[in-house]
């Protein structure tokens, strides 16, 4: 990380060590996960050039597993946590392994295919619960503290945001990552210099997937349910809303999109009541044509115009 | 015979759909030249190279690299094997600065390719590497520009010196000096002779002046199949070689230095630039 993103990210984690006191944990939880969400997205979109529509599937699985690991199995949290964020990735290697075999829109369609196979498959397993959820799922200790208690789990929700956060960031200025950016670049070049493409776009499907499904895995803790709407294909797309709003291919734009959908949603759920996905679509139809580097994309640009200096 | 040659095609043959592209092609690319391809458009020299390459699937014939047959195998094999290649639209990252687009070239004999938990600046160790690259190309004062930002000369040299860092033994330059100025040819053609020093070159080029000028083999392509092969001289006074080249575009062959023989037609032009050559003979690649 260079030292401009080092402070921001300091001074974002002091912000959240504080937030409870001010905002209600459970939303600023909401938020963190969808914001890992997003930021493990933008690594394949971003950074990758790969859209992957079927993201929700990886939040789903890791949700169900863990829910079901935590409440039937009672696994440790940690290892429940590990469990669902396991299965999530080798769902990642399953449906990654197929879909880069193709490239571009196709690649978007496998994705999406599969991501509704396992959709399916959730709304008829017997352990899910179907369209009810998987409901009960205890939060379980971490080392004596007790994690029914908000605050509580709102630190180690926090941890686990920062220290993915940090991983995607290490992963992206890797020479991993060096690799992924000269694929999105022009990928026939990439071969061209003796780099096989499919392993390294396969590596950071498995990554992202795992990370999405972190993401799920810490969701069903903080809610105590898995749901089918995380496996749902609206997820999809709302990620794919988050990313492009907060900037695409940016560090902070998946959290920041993150942020104002979740917080724009819960707002005016019960004001507007299903008016919400028409706010949403025309949210997202603005972004698209009036400033379509998302918000820290063209906040970064302006900062360059007026500064003269490199952004990010 | 057999050491000698580094790069051997038999009876290569691409079909697109019915439409023969290349058809039965026997190259033989000897060590330590500077081979060149020519012939007009259309002619599948583009074609050859995706082939040779492995970006395109022969229908038939056989590809052999150093005595071993690599028809079957994966471009990036090819690339690891001391094939690298060049491509006609300038081949660079662009949203990448310059140091970064030669590291990455750089970067895969380090073998922490897949290292994602890695500080990136594992690779500054490559630097000065790339900085040598760089300015055997010219462009060592602009490492810390962006690639997109350059004109398109020095996107080309930045290819190069990115072909060049593999460090290939045969290195496949698809018409290097196209859409440059007449200085940036000249650059290019005095680089491409220097860097040809301990390795083979083959190359597809449209400018007579450069392959007149540097190439030891030329192999002339017209509709898909092996023209005219030999010395620049030989060739250019093939009649064959100058009817593929429809009559009065003759010409592009004399505008080349040193005394050719060559048959009765107008003084050469200043620019011996494919351009004119281009707009005459029609066709689809």
């Amino acid at each position: 990380m260079n030292r401009r993103v080092t402070v921001a990210y300091l001074f974002g984690l002091g912000l959240l060590l504080l937030a409870p006191m001010f905002i209600y944990p459970i939303l600023v939880m909401k938020v963190l996960c969808f914001a890992l969400f997003a930021c493990a997205f933008n690594l394949l979109l971003g950074y990758t050039g790969l859209l992957s529509f079927g993201h929700a599937a990886f939040l789903g699985t890791a949700g169900y597993v863990t829910g079901h690991a935590l409440k039937v199995w009672e696994l440790p949290t940690l290892l429940g946590l590990l469990v669902g964020t396991g299965a999530a990735a080798l769902l990642g290697w399953v449906i990654g392994s197929l879909a880069i075999r193709r490239q571009g829109i196709y690649f978007a369609m496998v994705t999406l295919a599969l991501a509704q196979m396992v959709f399916f498959f959730f709304l008829q397993a017997p352990f899910t619960g179907g369209e009810d959820g998987l409901q009960g799922v205890p939060r379980g200790t971490l080392f004596g503290l007790d994690l029914a208690d908000d605050i509580n789990l709102y630190y180690l929700v926090v941890a686990i945001f920062a220290g993915s956060f940090w991983l995607i960031q290490r992963a992206i200025h890797s020479p991993f990552g060096q690799i992924l950016k000269a694929i999105r670049e022009n990928e026939p070049r990439a071969i061209s210099l003796g780099y096989d493409v499919a392993k390294y776009k396969l590596l950071a499907f498995v990554l992202s997937a795992g990370l999405a499904g972190l993401a799920g895995a810490t969701k069903t803790l903080v809610f105590k349910f898995a749901t089918l709407t995380d496996a749902h294909w609206h997820t999809s797309g709302e990620v794919v809303l988050m990313t492009l709003l907060g900037g695409m291919g940016t560090v902070f734009g998946p959290l920041v999109g993150a942020t104002v959908i979740v917080t724009l949603q819960n707002e005016l759920a019960d004001k507007v009541g299903s008016l919400v996905t028409v706010i949403m679509g025309a949210i997202f139809v603005i972004c698209v044509l009036a400033f379509r580097r998302g918000i820290v994309g063209e906040s970064l640009a302006l900062y360059k115009r007026v500064i003269g200096q490199k952004p990010l | 015979m057999a050491e000698d040659c580094i790069l051997e095609t038999r009876g290569l043959v691409k079909e697109f759909r019915g439409f023969v592209a290349v058809n039965g092609v026997d190259l033989k690319v000897r060590r330590g030249h500077i081979h060149a391809l020519i012939g007009p458009n259309g002619a599948g020299k583009t074609t050859c190279f995706n082939l040779l390459t492995k970006f395109l699937e022969p229908t038939r014939g056989e590809i052999r690299f150093n005595g071993i047959d690599i028809t079957r195998e994966a471009p990036e094999r090819i690339a690891r094997r001391g094939i690298v290649r060049s491509f006609q639209i300038s081949a660079v990252f662009p949203h990448l600065t310059v140091l970064e687009n030669l590291r990455i070239a750089l970067q895969r004999k380090l073998g922490t390719s897949f290292h994602f938990w890695k500080s990136e600046r594992s690779l500054d160790l490559l630097n000065d590497r790339a900085m040598e690259l760089l300015s055997a190309v010219g462009l060592e004062t602009c490492a810390d520009m962006v690639t997109v930002e350059m004109p398109y000369g020095r996107k080309r040299a930045l290819e190069i010196a990115t072909t060049l860092a593999l460090d290939p033994e045969l290195m496949l330059l698809d018409e290097p000096t196209q859409g440059m100025g007449h200085e940036d040819v000249h650059r290019v053609m005095e680089l491409i002779k220097q860097v040809s020093a301990n390795r083979t070159i083959l190359m597809v080029e449209h400018n007579m002046k450069v392959v007149a000028g540097i190439s030891d083999t030329i192999t002339v392509l017209a509709r898909g199949a092996v023209l005219a092969e030999g010395p620049y001289a030989e060739v250019a006074a093939n009649p064959l070689v100058i009817e593929a080249y429809m009559g009065s575009d003759a010409n592009e062959l004399t505008s080349s230095p040193g005394n050719v023989s060559l048959p009765p037609g107008p003084l050469p032009g200043e620019g011996g630039d494919a351009g004119s050559l281009r707009s005459t003979v029609g066709g689809s690649r």
